[in-house]
């Protein structure tokens, strides 16, 4: 098992009537609650709490891309992965990943990438998300019905731009490029290995198949209500002719909360995980979906089937959280037997961990971020042993990386050569 | 009377509602599409003989993705009038369907000499955005496209159970076909550089508005009439009592306003 541990990195002070006040967490937020001081501290907190994450063993750190939006401060996520490379020495770093069809042209992702996985020494995981419609329609005003023929394209381009090693010509209906050469290259060969978050396209899960990417799931509706999505993923694998039906071909995002009994996780989280589900994620249901951002075949899949869910609201309670399975909270041994529950049932091999939850302060996102790595990630690592030896999902770091040296004094004090 | 009909174009089914006698009339619907028992349909096959083709993801006509950009579509535009076997029909259109009728009547000024533009897209006006149809919510829909919102309730939300699985799924998938191709031309702005090019236009032209169209409102009809430089004639009509579905709303006074054009 592989364990990112993941943060959205949302704002941490969304007024308590936000929902009532405000449209829509996304898109059209009011830019007057961000204060660019206490942004100051937030980004700063956030990237220790990544880096404190690595040094407790986990697998990898996180994140991934979001615009105009309150509950995710990552615009650029590979920024936040340059400044994670520094201070971090085995963890993967993975970005999860890059709105390909949102950059112009799309080699930036190819160099930037290639930049990441040089300075981190082989440590990227990348991903490569068509984005959801606010993002990619709403925000970035791609047009809907074209969004994947633009991101198909973008795709083709930056994988021929890491494999061809001469200039090439390309001409693509979105993009034209006299002389693809990027520089630097990528470390890992031929690439880095790629994830796919997906939503249930059935068009998604046949990329991820045919290329040999992983398909992440990160909902935030939690494992239960994941089933019926995965296995329809897993069916796909089998119809699909895969060579075999690994685990690390699936990935999947879960909310955890790990404190020493199921009633002191309540009472520490119950607050901030509240925050998110029931503030965060308040979004105008007129920027969920531009028609034309679905194809027809996923929405004739009924895959959507929750979709009319989005035209109501109803405030959630912790109990319900934890029922619905949108939360997994409680002790070392709660947590481990559920998220067991969760590794079997949807067959993944990467767990996003989302350990950082709403406004949760960091004494107690480290807290539970340690229970979960020395008291549940040790009995959880060795699942799947069948496929111990599949390392086609995830980096190949250098075996002797170099470390970034300490500050030498005499910088400081201005010397010269 | 209109029925519906089908040709087949570029190997593709198309759907062409057609009824009436008289003059040749090609009708570009807007993004609502267009049904047989279109109001403004039937009162215009009173006095034309109307072909209303169907863009590609409306009703009953495949879709296209071979069609991405507004060149694609005024073009497209012109394949139907060769393939109806029509020669410079009188062409109206509306909202939609009157930017791709701008911009066929721009693009060959020539082919459309009597163009009829009712309360068409195409052009943005900073002091005056447009609403954001694709972020807007069905029950939303009345009060942008009626100046009568109880009538647009009726009309356009009466039927519709969001609650139902089977409905949901079919109203996605129209949606998802009709508002898909729309948006390629009118997301996120329905601006595709007509502005520009509206000087070519030579047709004798009528642009019609609804006096309450609150979807693009009539200020719009100035922006049109400025820019429509080299026009054999320009006649204007604002009706009133009528939002941006005028067709809807008061299709009499649209075919009076044709009438009293000279068409």
């Amino acid at each position: 098992m592989r364990f990112t541990w993941f943060n959205l990195m949302p704002w941490p002070d969304m007024p308590d009537d936000f929902r009532e006040r405000h449209r829509s967490v996304w898109v059209d937020i009011d830019s007057r609650l961000f204060e660019p001081r206490r942004g100051h501290e937030v980004y700063n907190i956030y990237l220790d709490q990544l880096e404190y994450a690595a040094s407790l063993g986990f697998d990898g750190i996180g994140c991934n891309e979001h615009h105009q939006n309150g509950y995710g401060l990552m615009p650029s996520p590979n920024l936040i992965a340059a400044a994670l490379t520094r201070r971090t020495r085995d963890a993967a770093i993975v970005v999860l990943g890059n709105s390909i069809a949102l950059y112009n042209p799309p080699v930036r992702v190819a160099e930037e990438f290639a930049m990441l996985d040089v300075i981190s020494g082989g440590r990227l995981v990348a991903g490569f998300p068509v984005g959801t419609s606010m993002d990619t329609n709403y925000c970035y005003g791609q047009i809907p019905a074209l969004t994947r023929e633009k991101y198909a394209e973008a795709h083709d381009l930056i994988m021929r731009a890491w494999r061809e090693p001469e200039p090439f010509a390309f001409n693509g209906r979105y993009t034209k490029l006299r002389y693809v050469n990027i520089w630097p290259r990528p470390l890992q060969k031929p690439h880095p290995p790629i994830h796919i978050p997906g939503g249930g396209s059935v068009e998604t899960y046949d990329f991820c198949i045919d290329n040999t990417y992983s398909y992440s799931y990160l909902s935030f509706s939690g494992y239960l209500r994941a089933r019926a999505l995965m296995e329809g993923y897993w069916e796909r694998v089998a119809q699909r002719n895969a060579p075999d039906a690994s685990p690390y071909r699936a990935g999947f995002a879960q909310t955890i909360c790990v404190a020493e009994t199921d009633a002191e996780a309540e009472r520490l989280y119950a607050e901030h995980v509240l925050y998110f589900y029931n503030r965060c994620l308040h979004i105008f249901p007129g920027f969920a979906d531009a028609p034309g951002y679905r194809t027809i075949k996923t929405i004739q899949s009924g895959a959507l089937a929750q979709y009319g869910a989005r035209f109501r609201y109803q405030p959630m309670t912790w109990a319900e959280l934890i029922e619905g399975g949108h939360v997994i909270a409680g002790s070392p041994e709660t947590v481990r037997q559920r998220m067991e529950e969760l590794i079997r049932g949807l067959r993944v091999g990467n767990i996003f961990c989302l350990l950082h939850v709403g406004n949760m302060p960091t004494e107690k996102t480290m807290y539970s971020t340690r229970l979960f790595a020395e008291r549940v990630m040790p009995a959880l690592h060795g699942l799947w042993p069948d496929y111990a030896d599949d390392d086609r999902f995830w980096c190949h770091p250098l075996e002797n990386p170099v470390a970034p040296a300490p500050l030498a004094p005499g910088y400081a004090a201005g010397v010269s050569p | 009377m209109i029925s519906a009909r089908e040709i087949t174009l570029r190997g593709r089914r198309l759907a062409v509602l057609t009824g009436g006698a008289g003059r040749d009339l090609v009708f570009l619907h807007g993004a609502g599409g267009a049904t047989a028992d279109d109001p403004l349909l039937l009162r215009l096959a009173e006095r034309y003989r109307v072909h209303a083709p169907l863009l590609p993801g409306f009703g009953a006509s495949e879709d296209a993705p071979e069609l991405r950009d507004m060149l694609d579509v005024t073009l497209h535009g012109f394949d139907v009038i060769d393939a109806l076997g029509l020669a410079r029909p009188l062409l109206v259109g509306h909202s939609l369907g009157g930017m791709i009728a701008a911009e066929m009547a721009a693009i060959a000024p020539r082919e459309v000499t009597d163009l009829v533009l009712i309360a068409p897209a195409g052009l943005w006006l900073d002091a005056h955005p447009i609403p954001d149809l694709f972020a807007a919510l069905p029950h939303q829909l009345p009060a942008l496209l009626f100046h009568d919102v109880a009538l647009g309730e009726r009309l356009l939300t009466g039927g519709l159970n969001l609650e139902d699985p089977q409905f949901l799924i079919g109203f996605l998938v129209r949606n998802a076909r009709q508002l898909g191709m729309a948006g390629k031309l009118l997301f996120p702005i329905p601006d595709r550089g007509l502005g520009d090019r509206l000087y070519r236009v030579r047709a004798r032209t009528l642009l019609i508005w609804g006096e309450s169209d609150r979807m693009i409102p009539p200020i719009y009809a100035e922006a049109f009439a400025q820019r429509l430089t080299g026009v054999a004639a320009l006649h204007r009509a604002l009706i009133p009592a009528a939002g941006h579905l005028i067709g809807a709303e008061r299709p009499e006074a649209v075919v009076a306003a044709l009438a009293s054009a000279g068409f």
